[in-house]
C-alpha cells in the first residue's frame, strides 16, 4: 500500500513571488514611515512646552538635509499609505446603507481620498499662510 | 481540433513513493481556442503520461475540485483557458499553503475537516422549529444580507491566496469565516453566541491582516475579506459587551 508522505512546501520569500503581494508589503512597510513622522511630531509638542529655546532646537534639527530626506521619503511613503488605506475601507466599514441600499465600494474609497486630499490642503495652507 | 497551436505545460510534480523533493516536468500540448487549463492536463493524462494525478470533476467552474496554482495565482483550472497564456507557457503547481499528497493533488483535510465544522455552519434558531411549523420563511433583501456569501464551493482558493493562513496554520481562514458570517447575517438563526468563541479569538478574525487577496481570486463572487473584517467591528463590540445594544434586533 502506497505510503502517505506529504510535501510541505516552505513558505520563505512568499511576498516576492507575487505582485499584490509586493504591494501588500509595501502597504505595511509604509506605517512604520507614518509611525516614526508622527513620534516626530509628538516630539515637537513635548519640546513646545518646554520653552520656546528647545522648541527652536527640534526645529533647527528638522532643517537637517538628512531629516529633509526621511520627510520626503516619508511623505512618499504617506501618501501610498493615505491611498492603500482608503482602498481596503469598503472592507473594514461596517455594513453602511443609506436609506436600504448599501453605499458602494468606490463612493467610501473616493470620499476617503477627496477627504484625505481635502485635509492635507488645509493644513498645507493653514502652515504656510497663517 | 480547429486552429491548432502548441503550448508547454510546466507540470509540479510529486510521488510520494520515489521523490524526496517535488520536481517540474515540461509537456508540449496541442490547443485550441476552447481548451481550458483543465483539459491541458487531461491531454497529458491521456496522451503523454497517465502517471499525472489531479483532481477535477464538473468542468464548469461549480464543483471546486480543480484548484491549482496557475503561474502562481490560484485558479480552477476548468475557468483559464490556454489561448490566454499563449506563447508564453503555464506553469501549474498545486495550490498553495496545503501539504502536497502527489503531483497536483493537495491534502484538504485541516479545511474539511476542522476548520468548515467549527464554525458550526447551520442555521441555529432561537426556539427549536417544529417541520409542523411549515417553511422558514424570510424576505428577498433578507436573503440579500447573506446571499454572496452562500455562493462558497469550497474550492480552496482563498485558502492557497491568504499568506496568513500559509504561516500561521491555525487560522481559520476566509472561506471558513465567511460561511461562519453567512449563517450569523441569516434572519432564521440566533447563533451568534455559539459561534463566537471562534470568532473572537487570535486564530479567527484577528490573525487577518487585510491582505485582500482572497476576495480577488473567490471564482464565485464571495468576498472573505469584507466578511472577517466587518466582524472585526462586530468582535470588537462585543469585547465591551455592547453589540447586542448596538446591532439591529439585538445582534442575536
Amino acid at each position: 500500500m502506497a505510503q502517505v508522505r506529504p510535501y510541505v512546501r516552505p513558505m520563505k520569500g512568499w511576498w516576492r513571488r507575487n505582485p499584490y503581494f509586493v504591494r501588500y508589503m509595501i502597504r505595511e512597510v509604509s506605517s512604520v514611515f507614518v509611525a516614526i513622522y508622527a513620534l516626530t511630531l509628538l516630539v515637537g509638542l513635548v519640546r513646545l512646552t518646554q520653552g520656546e529655546a528647545q522648541y527652536e532646537a527640534w526645529r533647527a534639527a528638522l532643517a537637517n538635509p538628512l531629516s529633509i530626506l526621511f520627510h520626503g521619503v516619508a511623505f512618499l511613503f504617506l501618501s501610498y499609505h493615505a491611498y492603500t488605506w482608503w482602498l481596503v475601507a469598503p472592507k473594514t466599514a461596517p455594513d453602511l446603507r443609506i436609506g436600504k441600499k448599501p453605499v458602494p465600494d468606490r463612493a467610501i474609497s473616493a470620499g476617503g481620498w477627496a477627504a484625505t486630499l481635502g485635509a492635507t490642503i488645509v493644513v498645507f495652507c493653514l502652515v504656510r499662510w497663517m | 481540433m480547429a486552429n491548432t497551436r502548441t503550448i508547454e505545460i510546466e507540470v509540479f510534480r510529486y510521488n510520494p513513493e520515489t521523490d524526496v523533493e517535488p520536481r517540474f516536468q515540461s509537456f508540449q500540448v496541442p490547443f485550441s481556442d476552447d481548451t481550458s487549463v483543465l483539459q491541458g492536463l487531461q491531454y497529458i493524462k491521456d496522451h503523454l503520461d497517465g502517471s499525472l494525478t489531479f483532481r477535477w470533476s464538473c468542468r464548469m467552474a461549480i464543483c471546486g475540485s480543480c484548484g491549482k496554482m496557475v503561474n502562481g495565482v490560484p485558479e480552477l483550472s476548468c475557468h483559464k483557458f490556454l489561448r490566454d497564456y499563449y506563447p508564453g507557457k503555464v506553469k501549474i503547481e498545486p495550490l498553495n499553503h496545503f501539504p502536497v499528497l502527489r503531483d497536483l493533488v493537495i491534502d484538504q483535510t485541516d479545511v474539511f475537516d476542522k476548520k468548515l465544522p467549527s464554525v458550526k455552519p447551520y442555521l441555529v434558531p432561537e426556539n427549536p422549529r417544529p417541520m409542523s411549523a411549515g417553511p422558514n420563511v424570510q424576505t428577498p433583501a433578507q436573503l440579500q444580507d447573506y446571499y454572496q456569501y452562500s455562493q462558497c464551493i469550497n474550492c480552496l482558493l482563498c485558502y492557497a491566496a491568504c499568506p496568513q493562513y500559509g504561516l500561521k496554520k491555525d487560522f481559520l481562514g476566509p472561506a471558513a469565516l465567511a460561511l461562519m458570517h453567512r449563517y450569523n447575517s441569516d434572519s432564521r438563526d440566533a447563533g451568534w453566541h455559539v459561534r463566537a468563541d471562534a470568532l473572537n479569538s487570535e486564530d479567527g478574525v484577528w490573525s487577518c491582516t487585510l491582505v485582500g487577496y482572497c476576495s480577488k481570486v473567490c471564482p464565485k463572487g464571495v468576498d472573505p475579506a469584507r466578511a472577517i473584517n466587518q466582524n472585526k467591528v462586530n468582535s470588537t463590540m462585543d469585547y465591551f459587551g455592547v453589540r447586542e445594544l448596538l446591532m439591529p434586533k439585538g445582534g442575536r
